[in-house]
């Protein structure tokens, strides 16, 4: 035989790995594939046509979902939605998990168990008082009094998140940043959150991702159309009665292109930890 | 624990502690107002009998009395606590093998990190129809409509062709198994950064001292994982035990009460039948319930920890 | 530097974000707030051509879906800020509840206007929907409290291919007849009956449809006023009819968590089942999916043929008008031309609606029709005098539920149906 038990061992294992990648792949594939196929069709042949790839492809629906969803407008309010609240909870909640994380002040456990409690209690019924208090405060209505309901949303998890990466980080480069100088912001700034970057990765992630898809307190808290996110959009052809598929399809399809490219750009940091070695530990 | 070395802070040291405390002002007003406030409002309304519109009634502690003796509120929360166990186990479990193996030099890596991160990004409604057709047990001129029974009639087993989300028997495991396919890229993606902050000295020192795959990964790769594990498992259940909306586009309203789950059961109280405030002391309760779970496995971490 | 500079890009969105401000009401405007995403185009066309006529912007604001716009309407009553017209989407208590609080306009000297002319050009079981009479149980003044903008009912739908094919020649008009048929079709390897009954309205319909034919309206409101026992025997033949059905074999498999959607796929794009349950308005998703459906609209096959069968019916949508509003009187003047006779015409020509309008019912094919012709002898639980506890119906419908799916026989669910209306009636004595 030319093999050692070693490779034979080596060669099984490797194959039954990728066997095992490939079946979770496919599983996750598959929706994609069919999203995007029913994006192609139309409204009858939706149902019926059985080939893998359409005869007829109508690229047309993008043009309707892009035009009757209204996209040009709440893309762009989309946009600034992620963007502002992102930017925010990544201020803020880095600045807050460093400081749970490193600093020393009264109180400080304290309050952080308040924040992760406040994770675990949902508050189903609070879109009352919290209209009623944002109304008060002349934020109704506002893009800014979403943008900061939408920063708590998110805040509690990606302070947790952010702790927990703080919490590893060796002392040793802190303190060699405070013998340069350096003061407590300056250390949050050009130590802790370079290498945080994984960590900060997945909450930009997760944010992006729950800003993106977030309808329910954009409809409550919202009344004039122009500030509708792109979910508003889409909720056209989704309707009570009837659903358009193919042109909800190549909404979706549309609507999904971005988070994904806010993964690809943020996985890149995800994983930089392997290249430029690791720095944490 | 940064520990000041320099003697001359500690002078100012009630200062220093008012600097700290700015960093996490700014997370703490926001919070005041948009988390704190309305959740006093909430426990406040827990104690009024009101259907949402018009006078309230004051009840004192009434709704929480009923609420004890609410059996499908309780069995709500016993299958909320199932398809947590399910995810913690299956999607974490599937979740920290494709990490692993993601973690390795092996071909198509690039490709299998963004391919795993779809389910999550996948709208509700694509989901939804997807699983209802997979798992479908419709027929029609003979045939089996959806794809895993007339998956398992080609193969050969007929037999084991069932009526997936029609039956108290299958339909939560249903859910739970769709709900743990959706959520596994965001352990996936963790732990994989997790997995990335390990110095990758560590397994070669412990490689040259002998050690097999398996000792590595329990000597090495779990202890250094113990704080992503645990926020990962925190996060698990906090997605698991208050999953919804995958729920309505699987079974509707429902399945009788098997596929109820308390937030499932504050909505019906809140809308269905009109019970304002006891669907508030429905999310107190829920609520301290799933406090005092993770802060159980808060402490169950930290003696991991020093163990 | 990278990282910075997006922040820095983030803060200035922020910043921008932060300048676009409330805008105060314009005048000479009416503002709507609806949920009916498929029909904003229709709708905005109307509007255009309103403001055209008299000079009055009409603007709409679409919130969707229906549960959200819940939310925002119960938050904007709380906050004091409702629009100048708008829907409440609940039951007739919430509604009550609603006018109680001041927050909709008494339409019924509009209605009563010129000799009755607005109330009489509509169907009579559209506006008794939105009417409270004399000594209503939830203490409303009476009076015409919303305008209908359409109706609708729900009724049996046959496959006529699928029924020619097994052999069966005309729909079934008794309940015995229905189920021989039922036979004929297993037989044949069909699948006899498909709805959503994942969705519990929908349930709540066919059982409360059976209910008013098999022991009369008197009784089944005596059972709500908690006189009559749901363990009395008429009670369970309305469990048993579901029984029966699922011995029989008539229903697809999964229907209990079927959504609508779902079941309207079922029956008219792939043809799976001969019979469904379903509402007006699937004329229009069937003719869009399949427009070369061949399928007939009959009520219900009559349980006891002594009494009529009623269906479910009146006014699919509401709208009222905000009793707050400055501009109260010129809302319900819109609302006056949206349900006149071009408007409604129009809107049937687009959506496929039913009209409310009886002028406008010329030109309406016979499938849409017929959900109409019953329209004179229909019911709906917002014209009862008395409703059941929304906990009574949630055990009530839940219960059919386990008995469609063979987990509890007729006699238990009416048993656990009628503990929880004993507690309900001893939680409403008490003080």
């Amino acid at each position: 035989m030319g093999f050692n038990k070693y490779q034979v061992q080596h060669f099984f294992r490797n194959t039954l790995l990728h066997i095992f990648l490939l079946t979770v792949t496919v599983s996750c594939l598959f929706p994609i594939f069919w999203m995007i196929r029913s994006s192609l069709m139309s409204g009858t042949t939706i149902f019926t046509d059985q080939a893998l790839i359409p005869v007829d492809l109508n690229w047309h629906n993008y043009v309707v979902a892009w035009t009757r969803g209204n996209f040009a407008v709440y893309f762009i309010n989309s946009l600034i939605y992620t963007i502002s609240v992102v930017t925010g909870i990544v201020v803020i909640a880095s600045l807050a998990a460093f400081a749970f994380s490193r600093l020393q002040f009264p109180g400080k456990n304290a309050i952080f168990y308040v924040f992760v409690a406040a994770l675990m209690i949902p508050l189903p019924g609070s879109f009352v008082p919290l209209f009623v208090l944002m109304n008060k405060l002349h934020l109704v209505d506002t893009r800014m009094g979403y943008i900061l309901c939408m920063i708590n949303v998110g805040l509690s998890l990606s302070i947790l998140l952010l702790k927990t990466f703080f919490d590893k980080m060796s002392p040793d480069l802190e303190n060699a940043a405070r013998i340069d100088g350096c003061n407590q912001l300056q250390i949050w700034w050009y130590v802790a959150l370079p290498l945080a970057a994984p960590a900060l990765a997945v909450v930009v992630i997760y944010n992006s991702l729950n800003v993106w898809n977030e309808y329910i307190l954009a409809t409550v808290l919202l009344s004039n159309q122009d500030l509708m996110p792109l979910q508003r959009g889409l909720m056209v052809f989704n309707g009570p009665y009837q659903v358009d598929y193919p042109v909800l399809m190549a909404g979706l399809t549309m609507t999904a292109i971005p988070v994904i490219a806010i993964y690809l750009l943020m996985q890149k940091h995800i994983v930089k930890g392997l290249s430029s070695g690791a720095v944490v530990g | 624990m940064f520990v000041k070395t320099n003697g001359r802070y500690s002078n100012t040291k009630s200062l220093d502690a008012f600097t700290n405390f700015l960093f996490i002002v700014p997370a703490v007003t926001i919070f005041i107002i948009f988390y704190v406030y309305p959740f006093f409002e909430l426990f406040n309304l827990s104690l009024y009998q009101w259907s949402g519109i018009g006078p309230k009634t004051f009840v004192g502690m009434r709704n929480f009395q009923e609420l004890a003796t609410d059996k499908v509120w309780w069995l709500s929360m016993g299958q909320a606590g199932y398809v947590t166990l399910i995810a913690l186990t299956f999607q974490n479990a599937l979740a920290f093998a494709l990490a692993l193996a993601c973690d390795r030099e092996i071909r198509m890596k690039r490709f299998y990190r963004l391919v795993f991160f779809i389910p999550p990004v996948l709208s509700e409604v694509v989901v939804g129809f997807l699983w209802n057709w997979m798992l479908n047990s419709g027929t029609h001129q003979g045939h089996q409509v959806g794809l895993v029974n007339n998956f398992l009639t080609h193969i050969g087993f007929p037999q084991l062709v069932h009526d997936w989300l029609s039956d108290p028997k299958t339909s939560l495991t249903c859910i739970a198994v769709v709900h743990s396919w959706k959520g596994f890229g965001w352990g996936f993606i963790m732990l994989l950064a997790g997995l990335q902050t390990i110095d990758r000295q560590l397994y070669e020192a412990a490689r040259i001292d002998g050690a097999g795959s398996w000792r590595l990964f329990w000597h090495v790769t779990v202890p250094m994982m113990v704080p992503v594990i645990m926020v990962v498992v925190m996060l698990t259940i906090l997605g698991s035990m208050q999953v919804f909306v995958l729920i309505f586009s699987l079974v509707n309203q429902g399945l009788v009460y098997h596929t109820d789950v308390p937030v499932i059961r504050i909505f019906s109280s809140m809308w269905g039948t009109n019970q304002f405030g006891y669907a508030c002391a429905q999310a107190v309760v829920f609520g301290i319930s799933l406090v005092a779970v993770s802060f159980t496995l808060k402490a169950f971490s930290n003696r991991i920890k020093q163990v | 530097m990278k990282l910075f500079l997006a922040l820095l890009c983030g803060l200035m969105l922020a910043a921008t974000a932060c300048g676009c401000g409330q805008s105060g009401k314009e005048a000479n405007t009416i503002e709507v707030w609806h949920w009916m995403t498929d029909r904003q185009d229709a709708f905005e066309v109307l509007a255009r051509k309103y403001e055209a006529q008299t000079g009055i912007k009409v603007k709409l604001a679409l919130f969707a879906p229906s549960d959200a716009y819940t939310q925002k309407i119960i938050a904007a009553a709380q906050a004091n800020i409702l629009p100048d017209v708008y829907s409440i989407l609940d039951k007739k208590a919430i509604v009550a509840a609603f006018i109680k609080a001041g927050f909709v306009a008494d339409l019924t000297d509009a209605f009563q206007m010129d000799n009755n002319a607005w109330e009489k050009s509509l169907f009579t079981k559209a506006v008794d929907v939105n009417r409270f009479v004399e000594g209503n149980v939830d203490g409303v003044k009476p009076g015409i409290y919303g305008v209908p903008i359409d109706v609708g009912s729900q009724q049996l739908l046959y496959n006529k291919t699928l029924l020619r094919q097994a052999g069966i020649t005309r729909p079934p008009a008794t309940f015995e007849e229905w189920l021989a048929d039922i036979d004929v079709l297993r037989r044949a390897g069909i699948t006899p009956f498909v709805s959503g009954f994942g969705e519990l309205w929908l349930i709540d319909c066919f059982a409360s449809n059976y209910a008013f034919n098999i022991m009369g309206e008197q009784k089944v409101f005596d059972t709500f006023r908690g006189k009559v026992s749901y363990t009395d025997p008429d009670w369970l033949r309305v469990f048993t009819i579901f029984k029966t059905l699922h011995d029989r074999g008539a229903f697809m498999n999964g229907i209990v968590t079927k959504g609508n959607k779902l079941a309207e796929q079922d029956f008219a794009v792939f043809e799976r089942a001969a019979f469904t349950f379903n509402g007006a308005w699937s004329v229009h998703v069937y003719r869009q999916m399949r427009p070369d459906l061949d399928y007939g609209v009959v009520p219900l096959p009559v349980f006891n043929p002594a009494l009529p069968m009623v269906s479910w019916g009146g006014a699919e949508t509401s709208l009222v008008v905000n009793n707050l509003s400055p501009d109260k009187d010129k809302a319900i003047a819109f609302l006056k031309w949206l349900t006149a006779r071009e408007q409604q015409v129009f809107l049937f020509t687009h959506l496929y609606s039913l009209p409310v309008n009886r002028e406008a019912m010329a030109g309406v094919p016979e499938n849409l029709a017929a959900f109409s012709r019953v329209m004179e002898t229909s019911t709906h639980p917002k014209v009862w005098p008395v409703n059941e506890d929304p906990l009574v119906s949630e055990a009530f419908l839940k219960g059919i539920q386990a008995i469609i799916i063979g987990e509890k026989t007729p006699q238990a669910v009416a048993r656990d149906v009628q503990l929880v209306k004993d507690r309900q009636i001893e939680k409403a004595s008490q003080p």
